[in-house]
């Protein structure tokens, strides 16, 4: 295959009558690259952080994402609780094998059945960490690792998101860079998920049904850290 | 009228299309009524045929610009150029300098006359500010915004401004307004079934709104849709929107007889 | 593929002749066109974004050589494997290798319009490998072997009483007493079905709406998050893509996707769009073993650098079709090979050539309604019009058409004899017409006529009335008296 990639990275270059090192051109890819110039962001999420934690819950609702507020960790797992006996869930959960959740005082809800690892076919409902939340759209960012199993946030049918108000940004932009700060310039988690409300589809008569192979159900349990709560 | 005030009238050339010339040249006379009300001297050069659109559009690029060419020269000396139709008037204005470009002699020819042509209804709100017009037409009637008008040449609120001056004409708006009629020049003889289902669902449309009078400012559009609502043994009458300004009640709608 | 591009008029009379199709096509209008319009209403910065994302794509294909080494250098750092393909053969051959490598039985597929492109369903079918496509439109038409209508609501064409009778067909071993009256019902039943497939295949086989030079990412967006199952739960993931996918950050993904969704279903955002930059790593629970992208040419590069190049813009959001005035009259299969609409009207003649596809650019009405929509603002009659002018030089257009155009054109160079005849003729045909004032036939004019009366002149010409006018001094004269 060798041979084929010279031919078809000729074959552009003659079309574009251009050689690889003709002047500029290298410097103005690496140069792009590097920038990472924003073109133009929507104001919309310009905002003081209480308003731009509103807008959040605001854009998620709209795509039929819930939203649960809850004052502090601890109260997570109650809210687990409450949101699966308000849909008539089962009382069980798989969780990503991260601390932050597995540490969590799952122990005050001896109803819940909490198992943590990858999902399989039989779960009904996950519960994973967010890495951010893009308030401009409503949408979750979800990264992949050895503590957060791509799987959970797409084979059960019920999707529990834990987010924190801190983590809450304006644009995509912004979620982008608290990415990179995390990660490395240039790096990526395996896989990076934008999950802006459950699964849908519109392939019968362009009529929307919810839950065609991911989620049917996608919830929020929005931590308030930043001491407005 | 003193010498002083004939210098200041402006200068209008009539690109009258081929249309209109050939069809129905109430519409040019309409348009000439209009544009002296509203103070312009008018002429109409003998040199003009049509505006190279069926060769454009067909891909004969020699014989559209011979056409051009002959249409610029044509209307060299007036302050305005003005069509009654917004298809032909996107073509001068749009397209004779994409399709003249590489013409040295010609270019800025092209480019200076896309600078003065209009078409008709947005010349006469957009340019000479004229906001009403004496006329009446007791009517319900719905307007078409034809595509090249509407899309290339941003006509929309113009015909809708002064039609709202004409006494007794009550304007009901079309669904799907921003749908083609399904005329395209020669794309309506060349795939004839696609072209009736296009206009087909647009006459549905103003059958819709109940008006009694459909207005349009291309009389191609005009032509297809009237065709058809004839077709379908439809009581609308089809009028191009200038004659309605120009309060001509007099002519019979399009594609209607003496005799009715 | 094959191609029935050709027998484009055929196929288009018989597509205005199928009541199930029309009634399906309303749903086109009913379903996008508002949609997208308040979606786009709704963000102020709509109109810079668009000129935006035409922007980054036009600095793209001018260094796309070098954007795409990039990008391969990431990918081959991040373990993947990129494989260069220059026909639709040579991919549909390497996807196949990579199956048999696998030892795959199954591959469960999501939405990809370069697979439809290369064929890639019926290569591995012929080979011993079951493709399950995994979008629910997709399954349905697969279920149909029928191909996609559109690119992104393959199966609109079809009404829900069809898909009902498909499911019963095809899923037999399910009840027959049944109820599947409600959409619902057979978005449940297809989920049921697929789910085991999913974790049953070998490989998942993807498209690529995006792939990023910056990290080597590939970008799928979905509603539906088949494409992420198909992706991450079997142990191969094949990314299959064309050359002009690439841009070059995440900055920049981000405009374009800023107007991909509104512009395809009037969503603000897709409900899954998900990056994927490689095989599973270290202390990964899930994901495949083994990540590959095909990227493909096909013709693309043939593109670049001609008045065709402004189309490698395109990031199939499907708004040009779902606008489109004849789309709406015939629907997608009538255009004959994969990509329908005015986009397909410019791509299927650079791709398969315009000896075949030569009709599709000439259905048009110029309305303009699509370049008017197009999220990356390409100007699609301008490139409709390019390919009648290369049809045009290479005497392919229909002889009468040409003949009859010779003649127009004769007359129209040549205004003292145009006006002569033009006289003539129309006092001729005003004589005739005058009474009911139209004609419901003429001879040579058989295409109007056919479906609608031909209004009559009204007599004189516009020319013959005004020289009058002159010649009298002052006064209008009766137009048509």
């Amino acid at each position: 295959m060798t041979d084929r990639r010279a031919e078809i990275l000729g074959r552009l270059r003659r079309s574009l009558k251009a050689v690889a090192e003709t002047p500029g051109r290298g410097e103005a890819v690496q140069a792009r690259i590097g920038a990472k110039a924003r073109g133009p962001v929507p104001a919309r999420s310009d905002l003081p952080r209480r308003e731009m934690v509103t807008l959040f819950v605001e854009q998620a609702e709209a795509v039929a994402t819930s939203v649960a507020r809850v004052a502090g960790d601890g109260e997570v797992p109650q809210a687990v609780a409450d949101y699966l006996k308000g849909q008539n869930l089962p009382a069980e959960v798989r969780i990503s094998p991260d601390p932050a959740l597995e540490g969590l005082a799952w122990s005050e809800q001896p109803l819940l059945k909490v198992e943590s690892g990858r999902a399989r076919l039989e779960d009904a409902t996950s519960v994973t960490a967010a890495l951010a939340g893009v308030a401009e759209t409503g949408t979750l960012m979800l990264a992949s690792g050895p503590t957060a199993p791509t799987t959970l946030n797409f084979l059960p049918e019920n999707h529990i998101v834990v987010l924190r108000a801190s983590q809450v940004v304006g644009p995509y932009e912004d979620a982008w860079d608290r990415l990179r700060a995390a990660e490395g310039e240039g790096q990526l988690p395996r896989t990076v998920n934008f999950i802006t409300g459950p699964s849908r589809t519109g392939d019968i008569e362009q009529t929307i049904q919810m839950g065609a192979h991911g989620p049917r159900r996608l919830h929020v349990i929005l931590v308030e850290d930043e001491g407005q709560a | 009228m003193s010498q002083d005030s004939a210098a200041q009238e402006p200068k209008v050339g009539l690109f009258v299309t081929c249309l209109v010339d050939l069809f129905r040249p109430s519409v040019g006379f309409a348009a000439v009524k209009l544009l002296e009300d509203a103070g312009c001297r008018v002429e109409v050069p003998r040199a003009q045929t049509c505006c190279g659109q069926p060769a454009y559009n067909s891909g004969d690029r020699r014989d559209a610009a011979a056409i051009a060419r002959q249409t610029i020269a044509a209307f060299e000396g007036f302050d305005h150029v003005v069509a009654p139709s917004g298809s032909c008037a996107a073509m001068i204005k749009e397209h004779y300098p994409a399709l003249l470009k590489d013409d040295p002699d010609w270019q800025g020819r092209a480019e200076r006359l896309s600078a003065r042509v209009h078409e008709l209804v947005s010349f006469l709100a957009d340019v000479l500010k004229v906001d009403s017009v004496a006329a009446a037409f007791p009517a319900r009637a719905t307007y078409h915004d034809s595509c090249s008008g509407l899309r290339e040449l941003k006509i929309r609120a113009q015909p809708r401004r002064l039609l709202a001056s004409v006494e007794g004409l009550e304007l009901a708006e079309l669904p799907e307004g921003e749908a083609c009629c399904g005329f395209g020049g020669t794309f309506c003889v060349k795939y004839p079934e696609i072209s009736n289902e296009m206009v087909s669902a647009k006459v549905a449309n103003i059958e819709s709104t109940e008006a009694e009078l459909l207005l349009a400012g291309d009389l191609g559009c005009l032509m297809n849709m009237s065709g058809k609502l004839k077709r379908n043994g439809s009581k609308v009458q089809a009028r191009h929107v200038a004659e309605v300004l120009a309060g001509d009640r007099d002519t019979p709608a399009i594609g209607e007889g003496r005799e009715g | 593929m094959q191609s029935t591009s050709h027998a484009f008029p055929d196929n288009a009379r018989a597509a205005v002749k199928n009541p199930q199709l029309k009634k399906a096509l309303n749903h086109v209008k009913a379903g996008f066109i508002d949609k997208r319009a308040k979606a786009a209403a709704k963000l102020p910065e709509f109109e810079d974004l668009r000129d935006a994302a035409r922007d980054i794509k036009n600095h793209t294909l001018a260094h796309l050589d070098l954007y795409l080494e990039a990008y391969e250098a990431r990918i081959t750092e991040q373990g993947g494997h990129v494989h260069w393909c220059g026909t639709a053969a040579e991919a549909r051959d390497k996807i196949l290798e990579i199956c048999r490598a696998a030892g795959a039985k199954t591959v469960t597929k999501g939405k990809s319009m370069i697979a439809e492109e290369i064929a890639l369903n019926d290569h591995l079918e012929a080979n011993g490998i079951e493709p399950i496509e995994t979008d629910l439109g997709e399954y349905i038409i697969q279920l149909r072997k029928e191909p996609p209508s559109h690119i992104i609501a393959p199966a609109v064409h079809l009404t829900k009483d069809q898909i009902e009778a498909d499911f019963r067909d095809h899923h037999d071993h399910l009840p027959a007493e049944r109820n599947l009256e409600e959409p619902a019902a057979l978005v449940a039943e297809a989920r049921g079905i697929l789910r085991e497939r999913y974790v049953q295949a070998d490989v998942g086989i993807t498209g690529a709406n995006f792939l990023i030079a910056e990290n080597g990412a590939s970008v799928i967006v979905t509603n539906e998050g088949n494409g992420d199952l198909t992706q991450t739960l079997p142990k191969v993931h094949i990314v299959v893509a064309s050359l002009e996918k690439v841009v070059p950050t995440l900055e920049d993904v981000s405009v374009i996707l800023r107007v991909l969704a509104r512009s395809a279903t009037g969503q603000e955002f897709s409900s899954y769009t998900t990056f994927s930059t490689g095989p599973r790593r270290a202390g990964d629970l899930d994901g495949p073993e083994e990540y590959h992208v095909v990227l493909l040419d096909n013709g693309r590069s043939g593109m670049l650098g001609t008045e065709y190049q402004d189309a490698l813009r395109c990031i199939r959001c499907g708004a040009c079709m779902n606008h489109c005035p004849v789309y709406h009259a015939i629907g997608g299969h009538a255009y004959g090979w994969v990509y329908p609409g005015p986009i397909g009207a410019v791509l299927t003649p650079s791709l398969i050539g315009v000896e075949e596809a030569g009709h599709l650019p000439n259905a048009s009405s110029f309305c303009g309604r699509c370049e008017a929509v197009c999220p990356m603002r390409i100007p699609l009659p301008k490139m409709m019009r390019h390919w009648r002018e290369r049809e045009f030089e290479r005497h392919l257009t229909p002889l009468p058409l040409r003949a009859g155009l010779g003649v127009w054109a004769f007359f129209a160079r040549r205004p003292a004899l145009y006006h002569l005849f033009a006289g003539l003729k129309t006092r001729a045909l005003g004589a005739l017409g005058r009474r009911r004032g139209r004609f419901r036939k003429l001879p040579l004019a058989g295409g109007w006529t056919a479906h609608r009366d031909l209004p009559a002149p009204q007599g004189p010409t516009f020319q013959q009335l005004w020289a009058e006018r002159k010649r009298d001094g002052q006064g209008r004269p009766a137009a048509s008296a």
